[in-house]
């Protein structure tokens, strides 16, 4: 469980994020929505340690972020960022396997790890080839393998935060990622993820935050944040707000 | 591309041919023994009575000569590719090369200050100068690694991207220093100063080889420690932080280890380029990129080729000598470029 309370970033004189205060519970997911440049990245930095908050406080189950020791975090926090710079041909089952250093489960332990969370990312396949002959989306979902084996099974004190994890990917795939992400929350994890597409917010995330310039607008269930004018003052764009004719959530369409 | 070898086959492989480069660069040189006199003769040097007492000068030329100078090679070749896979690793980067980082420059100014500051003081006296000169060039690479260190560090984080910079902006800096002491040089001085910049494993003695032997130990039981943190460090250091790794204290041990093995071989042997960079190269494409077995068998493929460099640059043009570093960048360079046009593939 991560709590964010009133936290502010400083980045030089600005202040990329203000009052945020925030709760990832487990068993839930919360996307965060915002335009480019809303700090929805930093908000994820702060959250894990990377950038320091001039205010308010991150707390790791009831523990300050910052007291952590670094494998002891490392087993209960995991965090995917939005792109890779690896540039070594690594098999795709070494770059998964990376996600269990943290850990000494064995070899063996480790080896059925690797595949169960390929095999949600729907990268199975994929195990024993060079990391460097994949195409970007597959590079992608072979990362977010990297980070549910880290955290593998999931359960109740594990916090997955995502950084946009279908940004490269086709639409089967956009699916079958959040469908993972889901089934992980679903174990126990609290759940973090940044998204672009409302329409994929709207399905697979139990509550969303709207961020605007580094000011939370809206928290709240889906059909509470997702709304025609909140929408249109945030985004500047024009959308009609329907329900889902299967499944009942919002379903956003641009005029 | 997939990696060809499985480690195992690979460790064995390496391990005979650092058994035969480390024979042979016993047994061949510009006074010819025969090859069954030399093994003879080695036996006897480790307390096995082999043979007869007409091996006393095989044994001398073996024990006094040959052998140091094989250590050397190993030692040095051994270190350069450790620290090659460091800085590699560091850099996240393939193609880097231990040299980015300001310790073979900082090395070769401090061999220029002892070497033409040396004479203009009236010459060093013969006793110390190989001492003087190693004790400088070690300090200068330690020095020059020190500021570029200092020059990436901002807010308690070390910026390898600045320390790049820094890197190449003092390898420049020192280059001018050298020039001008260069310029200051006499003739006897310059041909000195040259040939210490090509590098040779002339005149090893075990005097000089004990503190080379040190660093290279510690190197090579340090880096394998930080295998795993290196493999992590490839995927960003974010990504290692997250994964639990202290990235700040790898990345000073990697640069502080560097800067001990490069100068350390720097000081005994003089800049031989390419092993550092060309080595850790070759044995990925062999066995892929995992650290915990990249470490130990660069270190035995970097022993062996610069023992076969060392032959050629012996034999080739015996009873003379060409400077081992000419030898390593006539192999090397050729083979980096090989590998660009490959990358570009």
């Amino acid at each position: 469980m991560l709590r964010a309370d009133s936290i502010n970033v400083q980045r030089g004189d600005s202040r990329v994020l203000e009052q945020v205060s925030l709760e990832l519970v487990p068993g839930q997911v919360l996307g965060v929505l915002g335009p480019n440049g809303a700090g929805k990245s930093t908000l994820l930095a702060a959250l894990c340690g990377e950038l320091a908050v001039s205010a308010g406080s991150v707390k790791l189950d009831q523990r300050e972020l910052s007291d952590w020791q670094g494998v002891e975090r490392a087993q209960r926090l995991a965090v995917l960022p939005q792109s890779s710079t690896l540039n070594f041909a690594f098999k795709v089952e070494e770059v998964v396997g990376m996600g269990r250093l943290p850990h000494a489960t064995g070899r063996e332990r480790d080896q059925q790890i690797i595949g169960q969370a390929l095999a949600a990312a729907d990268a199975q396949h994929l195990l024993a080839r060079s990391y460097l002959a994949l195409s970007g989306g597959e590079r992608q979902r072979v990362h977010l393998a990297r980070v549910l084996a880290q955290l593998w099974p999931g359960g109740i004190g594990q916090t997955l935060l995502l950084d946009e994890p279908t940004s490269m990917l086709d639409p089967l795939h956009q699916h079958v990622t959040l469908q993972a992400t889901r089934r992980f929350a679903e174990q126990g994890a609290a759940v973090m993820v940044i998204l672009h597409d409302l329409n994929l917010a709207a399905r697979y995330c139990d509550r969303l935050l709207l961020l605007e310039r580094g000011v939370p607008r809206a928290m709240g269930k889906p059909e509470e944040v997702l709304q025609a004018e909140l929408l249109q003052s945030v985004f500047g764009l024009e959308v009609l707000v329907h329900k889902h004719p299967e499944r009942g959530h919002p379903l956003i369409i641009a005029r | 591309m997939n990696p060809v070898l499985r480690p195992r086959s690979l460790f064995i492989a390496l391990g005979v041919l650092l058994a035969l480069a480390f024979f042979l660069s016993l047994a061949l040189g510009p006074v010819s023994l025969h090859l069954l006199d030399s093994l003879q003769a080695l036996l006897r040097l480790v307390g096995v009575p082999v043979g007869d007492d007409t091996l006393e000068q095989a044994q001398l030329i073996i024990g006094q000569i040959r052998m140091p100078r094989t250590l050397l090679g190993l030692s040095v070749g051994a270190v350069l590719a450790l620290c090659g896979v460091a800085m590699q690793g560091l850099f996240r980067n393939p193609l880097a090369d231990p040299g980015l980082i300001g310790v073979s420059s900082g090395a070769a100014l401090g061999a220029a200050i002892a070497i033409v500051g040396g004479s203009l003081f009236g010459g060093i006296p013969e006793a110390f100068a190989p001492y003087l000169l190693s004790v400088f060039a070690f300090a200068g690479g330690l020095g020059v690694t020190a500021l570029v260190y200092r020059l990436g560090r901002r807010d308690g984080q070390t910026s390898v991207a600045t320390m790049l910079l820094a890197g190449i902006a003092l390898t420049a800096l020192a280059g001018a220093v050298i020039g001008l002491f260069t310029y200051l040089a006499d003739d006897a001085t310059l041909r000195t100063l040259t040939f210490w910049n090509l590098g040779s494993l002339n005149g090893a003695s075990y005097a000089r080889l004990w503190p080379l032997l040190l660093v290279t130990f510690a190197v090579a039981l340090w880096l394998p420690r930080r295998a795993k943190a290196l493999n992590a460090l490839l995927l960003g250091e974010s990504e290692a932080r997250h994964l639990g790794f202290p990235v700040e204290r790898v990345k000073r041990e990697l640069v502080f280890c560097t800067a001990l093995g490069v100068g350390a071989a720097v000081a005994a042997a003089g800049m031989i380029g390419f092993i550092g960079l060309v080595v850790p190269h070759l044995v990925r494409l062999l066995v892929g990129p995992d650290h915990r077995v990249l470490l130990p068998a660069s270190a035995l493929a970097g022993a062996s080729l610069l023992l076969f460099a060392d032959l050629i640059a012996r034999l080739l043009l015996a009873p003379a000598e060409l400077p081992i570093g000419i030898v390593t960048a006539l192999i090397g360079a050729p083979f980096f470029i090989y590998l660009l046009l490959r990358g570009r593939a």
